[in-house]
């Protein structure tokens, strides 16, 4: 963490999380004794180099030359006059190399396990897009590359299933538990405890023992950053408010990061309202779960009872996860940030329109921030502006998509 | 009430390593795990690790995550586990019981409720897996004010600074994890572990349990010649797999394992 600790006294972007992790009562490290010392080495690594400028550098040459950032906010012009009301402006991450915001975080890990030694990467995925992004990662710089997946998902998402595999990658069936996204990652952590000498596990979203959400985030705070100078030099000031779908929440904390000190900006994160929050099938921690400890933090968790983690419900995979970060969960809790959840209806419904009115297909899971948007926007008036983080494309989706519609492609 | 069944174990017979064997708790039912913890006993158990069921049992191999999901397919609550407890108490007031498990039911149950009824159950020790020494303070706190033992994981990767920390934090014994993996991976190297529990025991004023990777009579003897107790666990959790159906032969098969880990053991003690 920064030092100066008197000159940012009051920031929130500054203060958290503190050294061992926490976002107040959230984060920290619950893992078992024999992941310590890999996640504290990697601690260890990650503050150092996160203030080496070197290693900042090479960070933001991959982002630029490699990623293909700066990528544009976009006006969305028709959508906004359809909608009658603010103005809705998309922030590009589906342009990015691999289509979605994930290369951000994988390039900056790939870049630390390159600077500590490691050269067998493991992953986990759940649509496949992370996986996918880490594959690039590893076959850009020659590494051995592992992504645990659930069986279920192997099924749903095979397109992805080939393009890890062609990028050179062993992708893992997991068949225990529920067979998704969770399960890939207790996977990915057993297999981390069992080889930690020589391996480093790139973990896709802003969750995990101490450092990762912190990292996470802080190698998709170039989202937030961006839409920050693009709004001044579109509009001349900061947008009324950011809004990003939140699954794990790695886009999410990544836009909103760089906002959290400016207080007239909003921040909307929205989840996975699935079949709608009151049938309980859905994938919406913040809006209908209750605080607890898995996966190395303590957050908001879907979970019965009795502490079991249950299974979660949304149409797009990418937001089928029982946890989210746990700095989304300190937002909700001091009040920065407000979580709404958008159905797999809603969403379905804003993917559509995107497509027919501005020529984008967007990815399911960013379709949630879409639909949000959509359902505010003509309440406010036309000086307003939302920018919504299309976090990814929507090309992996469509055999869900014609799915749906009883098409077989 | 005694303050520690667990001490009074080890400090029984100065001669006789503990024999600790780990089941899951409601695995193929709560009422199975009752008569498998007297078996147990009778088969020379000194104390026995319960595990309460999780659905995500991160540090667990195949052999453990199929056990947690045969007890969740009947919904078995750590409040229950610890009611299964109460009952063993009707008749064995001496073994020493350590839940063993994950902090989720524990946190969702409240620390101060969970220390109240083990407390209540007769629970001795408590050993939550993924609660390493930097967060567990306020659950050590609520367990020790009940007398019961928090009971902490080593690895072989853990640095000394470490070690006294978990040494200070920790009461009961300290649970050496002899390999770098999860339960139930590989087989263990007798002379690695020896070398590191010595260590360990420099640090150390309670006992020094080893497990993960102990499978057979003969590793069983050979660890306890270096640790003060050695834990079992996959190998006996996959003779439930195995034999959960049948429990008239499950109780057979796992008297004469664990007894043959016990036997072989003495053997051991008496050799040297």
């Amino acid at each position: 963490m920064n030092t100066a600790v008197e000159s940012v006294e009051g920031k929130l972007s500054q203060q958290f999380p503190d050294s061992r992790g926490h976002f107040g009562v959230y984060g920290g490290s619950f893992i078992a004794e024999t992941l310590m010392d890999p996640v504290s080495e990697l601690q260890e690594a990650y503050a150092h180099y996160r203030l080496d400028k070197e290693f900042i550098a090479e960070f933001e040459w991959e982002l630029k030359n490699f990623v293909g950032r700066p990528n544009p906010l976009y006006h969305a012009r028709r959508m906004s006059s359809e909608l009658g009301g603010a103005q809705i402006w998309l922030k590009r991450e589906d342009l990015n190399h691999t289509g979605a915001h994930k290369i951000n975080n994988t390039v900056g890990q790939a870049l630390l396990a390159r600077r500590m030694g490691k050269k067998r990467i493991i992953a986990e995925t759940g649509a496949g897009q992370h996986g996918v992004a880490t594959a690039t990662v590893c076959a850009r710089w020659g590494m051995e590359c592992i992504v645990y997946m659930g069986e279920e998902d192997i099924v749903r998402q095979a397109p992805n299933v080939f393009r890890m595999k062609l990028l050179g990658a062993t992708v893992v069936p997991v068949t225990s538990g529920s067979r998704t996204l969770k399960d890939a990652l207790n996977e990915a952590m057993r297999d981390w405890v069992g080889n930690v000498d020589d391996t480093f596990y790139i973990i896709g979203t802003a969750a995990g023992p101490h450092p990762y959400p912190a990292m996470v985030r802080d190698f998709n705070s170039v989202i937030g950053k961006e839409i920050k100078e693009q709004s001044l030099e579109h509009t001349g000031r900061l947008p009324d408010a950011v809004i990003a779908c939140v699954g794990g929440g790695s886009n999410a904390i990544g836009a909103f990061h760089p906002f959290l000190d400016d207080k007239d900006v909003d921040l909307i994160g929205v989840e996975a309202g699935g079949d709608g929050l009151e049938t309980g099938r859905h994938a919406a921690p913040l809006s209908a779960g209750k605080p607890g400890v898995l996966h190395g933090n303590r957050t908001y968790l879907m979970e019965d009872e009795a502490g079991q983690i249950i299974e979660t419900h949304s149409v797009s995979a990418g937001l089928d996860y029982p946890g989210v970060g746990p700095e989304h969960s300190w937002l909700k809790d001091i009040g920065r940030a407000q979580y709404v959840a958008a159905t797999d209806t809603e969403a379905l419904d804003a993917t559509h329109k995107l497509c027919r009115i501005e020529g984008i297909i967007p990815a399911l899971e960013s379709a949630h921030a879409l639909a949000h948007a959509m359902k505010i926007a003509p309440t406010m008036g036309a000086d307003i502006n939302l920018v919504v983080n299309l976090s990814g494309r929507g090309d992996k989706d469509i055999n869900t998509l014609a799915d749906i519609e009883g098409i077989t492609l | 009430m005694t303050r520690s069944r667990i001490a009074a174990s080890f400090a029984k017979d100065a001669n006789r390593k503990l024999l600790v064997p780990y089941i899951t708790a409601g695995d193929p039912s709560l009422d199975i795990t009752l008569d498998l913890m007297h078996t147990l006993v009778k088969a020379g158990a000194d104390v026995i690790e319960l595990g309460i069921p999780f659905s995500d049992p991160m540090a667990d191999g195949p052999v453990i995550q199929a056990a947690c999901e045969r007890a969740l397919k009947n919904n078995v609550t750590l409040v229950q586990v610890m009611e299964t407890v109460k009952r063993f108490r009707q008749t064995n007031t001496e073994t020493a019981v350590v839940l063993m498990g994950y902090m989720n039911p524990v946190e969702i149950l409240g620390y101060k409720k969970f220390a109240e009824l083990a407390s209540d159950a007769g629970v001795d020790g408590a050993l939550t897996v993924d609660l390493p020494p930097e967060e567990a303070g306020e659950l050590v706190e609520e367990l020790n004010a009940k007398g019961i033992d928090s009971i902490f994981l080593l690895s072989p990767t853990t640095p000394d600074a470490r070690v006294k920390q978990v040494c200070e934090i920790g009461s009961g014994y300290i649970y050496y994890v002899s390999l770098k993996g999860v339960t139930g991976a590989a087989n263990i190297d007798t002379a690695e572990v020896a070398g590191k529990v010595s260590h360990i025991k420099s640090f150390a004023d309670i006992p020094v349990a080893v497990g993960f990777g102990i499978r057979d009579a003969a590793s069983a003897a050979a660890i306890s010649e270096s640790a003060d107790a050695v834990v079992v666990g996959s190998v006996l959790v996959s003779l439930v797999g195995e034999h959960g159906d049948n429990p008239e032969l499950l109780h057979e098969k796992m008297f004469e394992t664990v007894n043959g880990m016990r036997v072989a053991m003495d053997r051991a003690g008496e050799a040297s």
